[in-house]
C-alpha cells in the first residue's frame, strides 16, 4: 500500500512550471504542473544527457529538457519520437491542494542515476596499482 | 462510433504519403483501403532511374512495405485497377469486380506515359519509362539484345538512356527539339550535356522526326524510321515523349478535367466534395505537379481536410529540376530562358564545363540555369522564391553563397565527394553515411525529416546545403520547394511573419489571445513558439504586454547559463570591457566564498564565472554587486572594445568611451536572438567590429558604422551602412538599426539573416535616408528600454520568479523539524 508523502501546495508550483524536490538520496524529483491544474513528477535527469527537466519549457503534457531540447513525456516520462529514452515517473496524489509522492518510491527509484559530471579536473586517469 | 470509410485510388507516393499524414493525426478516423493497378507497395517511382543505372536494387526503393498497411489495418488491393466509380451509391469498382464503399475517396492515380501515335507503337520490345514493369524489361533486353532508341531528350529519357548504356547496350537519343532537355535548359547548357553525354557513347538524333517503327517477323521492333527517310536499329524502344495526368477515371464519372482532375486549394475536387485528389492527376490553380515535394505539401494539405481539421491550403509551389544522371550536374528552376525584357548575367567556362545563368528582371531573380556546379542551387532558388530584391548583391551573385568561414565539415560543400566516414554535421556528429542510411532506410524526403531523425543540421544549422544535396542524391527529392511561407512550428500553420503581423494589427497582448485568434493547435504552444511570440508580444507592445517568464528558456528564466551538469555559470557586466580593481577584488571573493571552481575570460571581454549551485545564484549576485552581463539571453551581450585613442598611439578616437556609452544606452535590451557590438578606434580594428552584428571603427574624420556581421557557425563580415561624425549620431544610428530589427526581425533570426531576408537597401532606407523614421525607431528604443531592471539587482521589479532557486522542502520534513 502506497504511503503519501505531502510534498507542497499545488499553487506552489509555477503554472507550466515545475519545482525540485531534494531526496536523501538520489537524484532530485520534479514536479511539474500543467495549465489544467494537473501535476506530474518525474525523476529530475533527461534520458539523453542527463539534464535537469525541471528548469525545461512545460507545454501541453510535456516538457523540453533545457540542454538539447529532447521533449519528455510528463505522464510517462518518455522521450517523443524519435528520440528514444525514459525517465523514471513518480505517482502523484493530490488532495485538498496538496501534492503527495510516493515515500515509498521517493526511497526507492532511480537511485542508481547520477548527474553528468563537469568542470575542471575530471578527466579519468587509471592509475595502475 | 462506426469508423468512416476512406478509399484511396491509386497506391503511389503522393497518396500514401497523404495516408502517412492522415494517420498520424488522426488514427482511428477512417476504415481506409486501397487499390493500385501495379502490383507492388508503394515505392520511390523517382527512383527508378538508379535502379535501371544498376545503382540501387528494386528491395531498396520500397516506401511503405505489405507490413505498414497491415500494421495500420488498410486493406491493400494490388493488381487491381480500379475501372468505375458508383458517385451515387458510393461505391469504388474494380476490374475484377471487387467493390469498396466509401464516405471519403482520393483519387492519386499519377499520371500516363504519353506515346506519340506512330505506326508500330505496339510491337514488342516498345516500352515507356514509367513503373517496375518497364524498369524490368528494360533491365531484361539489355541483357539481351544491343540496340536501343530512346525517343524524347528529357528528364526521363535522358535517365533511362544513360541507364541502359550503363547496363552495355547502344543506345540512340531521339529528339525533336533543337536542344536536349529544352523544357528545362537553355541552349548552351543543353548542348554542354548533349557533349559531355556524347563523350560517354551516348549518340544523339536531335531534330530528328520520328515516323515509324518497324518490327520483325516474331512482331518484335527492329528499325526506327525518320521523316527525312533514314533508319537506325532498334531493339528496344523507351518513349519518353511526357507524361499526361492520368484522368481516365475521373472524366468517366463526370469529375471536371482541365489537364487534370480540377481541385481547390484543399484538394477537393471541385466536382464531388466527397472527392479528394492529389499527385500528377489532380491540377491545381492549372497546373499538374510533377515533382515529389509540391506533391507531399498537397498530401499533408489533403490528410487535415480529411482529418476534418480544415485547416491548411495548398497554394502552389515553385518548382526546380535536377538530373539524375552520376556525374552530371544540372539544375534549373523559374524562368531560365530569359530574352527580351529581362537581364541575364552568365558565366560560360565550356572548357571547364561550368555554366551558370542568371535571369534577373525588375531587381529580381526569376531565373537560373546552372551546368557543371549546382553547388549554390538551393540558395539562388530560395533567392528565386523569396523573390527579395537583388540590389546591393548582384555583383556577387554569380558567386553564390560564400562558404568561406564555413565550419564544422571540414570546408567539404559537395556532398557527393564526400566518403561515407565523413563528418557532415559536426555538432551532432553524423557522418554521410549514416545520413544516407537513414534517408533510404525510413523514407525521408525533406530537411525536416533528416533533422528530426539523425540530428544532421538540427543544431547549428551550416551543414544545411550537404545535407540537401544528401537528400536530392539518395531520396531524388527535387531542391525542396517548401512552400515560401514556412509555419513558425507544429502548432499552427502562421509563420512568423504573419504572428508578428496579428500582433500589431490587432493590438494583442497575450499570447493565449493570439492563440486562441490564430487558432493555435495546442493549449499552450511549444518550446518554440512559445518564446518567440512572448518575444513579439513585449517588443512590439513595450510596456503594455506583460512579459511571461514560464515563455523563456531556462537561461533567461534565471537569468543565468544552464551547464551540462545543472549549474550555471554568471558574468557581470563590464561596460565596455572595462573594470576596477573592487570589481575585482568582489569577483575574487564571490569566487572564494561560494566555491566556484572554474573562472574564465570570455570573448566579449568580461569573466566568466563557471559551476554555480542554482541555490547560490541571487546570493552569488549580491555578493559580486554588479549589473548583469545578460550573456544568457537574446539580448545585448557585450560592447566589445579597444583602449583607443585614450592610451593608443594609433588611436584616432576615444573608442572606450563610446563602447561605455553604447553599452549604457543599450543593455538590458531584448531582441530576436543576441546581440554584439564593438567599437574600435581605428581602422587596425582591435576590436574586431567587421564580425558584429554593429561594428563601428573610428577614422580621423569620424565614424564608420557597420551591421549584420557575425563570428559564428558562418563567419559573415559586417557590411559597410555608414559615416557619421560625432559620437551622438553613432548612438542615433545604431539605436535605430537595432530597434528596426528588433520590431521586424523574426526569433532566433540574427541581424545577418534579417538583413539577408529583408535586404540592405531596405533598412538603409529606413534608417539612414528616412530621417523622422530614424529618430522615431531610436525614441522608440529608449521608451522600451527605460526603467528596464536589472534582475540581479532588482529581482522583484524584473519579475524573477525566487521560488525556482531553492528546492521544495516537502511539508513532511518541514513538519517534522
Amino acid at each position: 500500500m502506497s504511503q503519501w508523502t505531502p510534498i507542497c501546495r499545488v499553487e506552489d508550483i509555477p503554472v507550466l512550471g515545475s519545482r525540485r524536490v531534494a531526496r536523501p538520496q538520489g537524484v532530485d524529483v520534479a514536479v511539474f504542473r500543467n495549465d489544467q491544474d494537473q501535476v506530474f513528477a518525474l525523476l529530475d535527469r533527461c534520458p539523453h544527457k542527463g539534464g535537469p527537466l525541471s528548469q525545461g519549457i512545460v507545454f501541453g503534457t510535456s516538457v523540453a529538457c533545457p540542454l538539447h531540447n529532447w521533449t519528455i513525456g510528463l505522464e510517462d516520462g518518455c522521450a517523443k519520437s524519435p528520440d528514444e529514452g525514459c525517465t523514471p515517473r513518480f505517482s502523484v496524489r493530490v488532495s485538498d491542494g496538496v501534492v503527495h509522492l510516493d515515500s515509498a518510491e521517493l526511497a526507492s527509484l532511480g537511485l542508481g542515476l547520477e548527474r553528468p559530471v563537469a568542470g575542471p579536473g575530471r578527466r579519468v586517469v587509471v592509475v595502475a596499482d | 462510433m462506426k469508423k468512416m470509410k476512406l478509399v484511396m485510388v491509386g497506391n503511389g507516393m503522393a497518396g500514401v504519403r497523404a495516408l502517412e499524414e492522415l494517420l498520424k493525426i488522426a488514427p482511428d478516423l477512417y476504415e481506409i483501403s486501397v487499390f493500385g493497378a501495379e502490383p507492388h507497395p508503394n515505392y520511390n517511382r523517382i527512383l527508378l532511374s538508379p535502379v535501371l543505372a544498376g545503382e540501387q536494387t528494386l528491395d531498396e526503393i520500397v516506401l511503405n512495405p505489405l507490413s505498414w498497411y497491415e500494421e495500420h489495418g488498410i486493406r491493400l488491393h494490388l493488381g487491381k485497377k480500379v475501372v468505375d466509380i458508383d458517385r451515387a451509391r458510393r461505391v469504388a469498382i474494380a476490374e475484377d469486380g471487387t467493390q469498396e464503399s466509401y464516405d471519403r475517396l482520393l483519387i492519386a492515380t499519377g499520371s500516363n506515359p504519353f506515346i506519340p501515335p506512330i505506326p508500330g507503337r505496339d510491337l514488342t520490345g516498345v516500352i515507356a519509362f514509367r513503373d517496375i514493369a518497364d524498369t524490368n524489361t528494360m533491365i531484361a533486353t539489355a541483357a539481351t539484345h544491343r540496340h536501343a532508341v530512346v525517343i524524347g531528350g528529357g528528364l526521363l529519357g535522358l535517365e533511362a538512356a544513360n541507364g541502359l548504356m550503363s547496363r552495355g547496350m547502344d543506345v540512340t537519343l531521339v529528339h525533336i527539339a533543337p536542344w536536349l532537355m529544352d523544357r528545362q535548359l537553355d541552349d548552351v547548357a543543353g548542348d554542354m550535356l548533349r557533349k559531355s553525354l556524347e563523350e560517354r557513347g551516348m549518340k544523339f538524333l536531335i531534330g530528328a522526326h520520328t515516323q515509324e517503327l518497324v518490327g520483325d517477323a516474331s512482331g518484335r521492333v527492329c528499325e526506327v524510321v525518320f521523316k527525312d527517310g533514314t533508319r537506325t536499329p532498334a531493339d528496344l524502344v523507351v518513349m519518353a515523349a511526357g507524361i499526361r495526368p492520368n484522368t481516365a477515371l475521373a472524366e468517366k464519372i463526370g469529375l471536371h478535367c482541365v489537364r487534370g482532375i480540377v481541385v481547390n486549394d484543399t484538394m477537393q475536387t471541385v466536382t464531388d466534395a466527397r472527392i479528394y485528389s492529389v499527385g500528377e492527376c489532380a491540377a491545381h490553380r492549372g497546373i499538374a505537379y510533377g515533382l515529389v515535394a509540391p506533391l507531399f505539401e498537397q498530401g499533408k494539405v489533403c490528410a487535415t481536410h480529411l482529418a476534418q481539421f480544415g485547416i491548411g491550403r495548398y497554394q502552389g509551389s515553385t518548382t526546380s529540376t535536377k538530373l539524375k544522371v552520376t556525374g552530371i550536374d544540372l539544375f534549373s528552376a523559374g524562368n531560365f530562358m530569359g530574352g527580351a525584357g529581362f537581364e541575364e548575367i552568365v558565366m560560360s567556362d565550356p572548357y571547364g564545363g561550368v555554366y551558370k545563368k542568371l535571369v534577373l528582371q525588375d531587381d529580381k531573380l526569376v531565373g537560373v540555369c546552372l551546368y557543371g556546379d549546382t553547388t549554390d542551387g538551393a540558395f539562388y532558388f530560395k533567392l528565386l522564391r523569396d523573390g527579395r530584391p537583388i540590389g546591393d548583391s548582384r555583383d556577387k551573385l554569380m558567386f553564390g553563397e560564400s562558404h568561406v568561414g564555413d565550419v564544422g565539415h571540414q570546408g567539404q560543400s559537395k556532398a557527393a565527394a564526400m566518403a561515407d566516414s565523413d563528418e557532415v554535421c559536426g555538432c551532432n556528429g553524423v557522418n554521410k553515411g549514416a545520413i544516407c542510411k537513414a534517408i533510404k532506410d525510413k523514407g525521408l524526403f525533406t530537411l525536416e525529416d533528416v533533422r528530426k531523425v539523425t540530428k544532421a543540421s538540427a543544431s547549428c544549422g551550416s551543414c544545411t546545403g550537404l545535407v540537401e544535396q544528401l537528400l536530392m542524391f539518395t531520396a531524388g527529392g527535387d531542391y525542396s520547394a517548401s512552400p515560401k511561407k514556412k509555419a513558425m512550428c507544429a502548432c499552427t500553420d502562421a509563420s512568423h511573419q504573419e504572428v508578428r503581423d496579428a500582433i500589431r494589427a490587432d493590438h494583442v497582448l497575450t499570447i493565449d489571445s493570439l492563440y486562441r485568434r490564430l487558432g493555435w493547435r495546442t493549449p499552450n504552444g511549444c518550446s518554440s513558439c512559445r518564446p518567440a511570440v512572448n518575444y513579439y508580444l513585449i517588443s512590439t507592445w513595450p510596456k503594455e504586454a506583460v512579459d511571461d517568464p514560464q515563455s523563456h528558456f531556462i537561461n533567461e528564466r534565471s537569468h543565468a547559463n544552464i551547464q551540462k551538469d545543472g549549474t550555471y555559470s554568471v558574468v557581470p557586466r563590464m561596460w565596455g570591457g572595462t573594470t576596477s580593481s573592487s570589481e575585482l577584488r568582489r569577483i575574487a571573493d564571490t569566487v572564494d566564498k561560494f566555491k566556484i571552481p572554474t573562472v574564465k575570460v570570455t570573448g566579449g571581454q568580461r569573466i566568466d564565472l563557471l559551476g554555480v549551485k542554482k541555490e547560490d545564484l541571487p546570493a552569488v549576485w549580491q555578493s559580486l554587486g554588479m549589473p548583469s552581463g545578460h550573456a544568457y539571453g537574446k539580448t545585448l551581450r557585450t560592447v566589445k572594445t579597444c583602449v583607443g585613442s585614450e592610451w593608443c598611439r594609433f588611436g584616432t578616437q576615444d573608442s572606450t568611451r563610446l563602447g561605455i556609452d553604447l553599452e549604457r544606452a543599450l543593455w538590458r535590451m531584448y531582441a530576436p536572438h543576441k546581440v554584439k557590438l564593438a567599437v574600435s578606434g581605428c581602422p587596425r580594428n582591435c576590436a574586431e567590429s567587421g564580425i558584429k552584428d554593429v561594428g563601428i571603427i573610428g577614422v580621423d574624420s569620424g565614424w564608420e558604422i557597420y551591421v549584420g556581421g557575425n563570428g559564428g557557425i558562418k563567419t559573415e563580415v559586417a557590411h559597410f551602412f555608414v559615416k557619421v561624425k560625432t559620437a551622438e549620431e553613432v548612438m542615433e544610428y545604431a539605436g535605430a538599426f537595432l530597434q528596426l530589427y528588433r520590431e521586424e526581425g523574426w526569433y532566433l533570426e540574427r541581424t545577418v539573416h534579417y538583413i539577408g531576408r529583408v535586404g540592405l537597401d531596405y533598412v538603409k532606407k529606413k534608417v539612414l535616408e528616412d530621417e523622422a523614421g530614424r529618430k522615431a525607431l531610436w525614441e522608440r528604443l529608449q521608451f522600451s528600454l527605460d526603467g528596464a531592471p536589472d534582475p540581479w539587482l532588482e529581482s522583484s521589479r524584473a519579475a524573477v520568479d525566487t521560488r525556482q532557486f531553492a528546492p521544495v522542502i516537502p511539508i513532511a520534513v518541514a513538519t517534522h523539524a
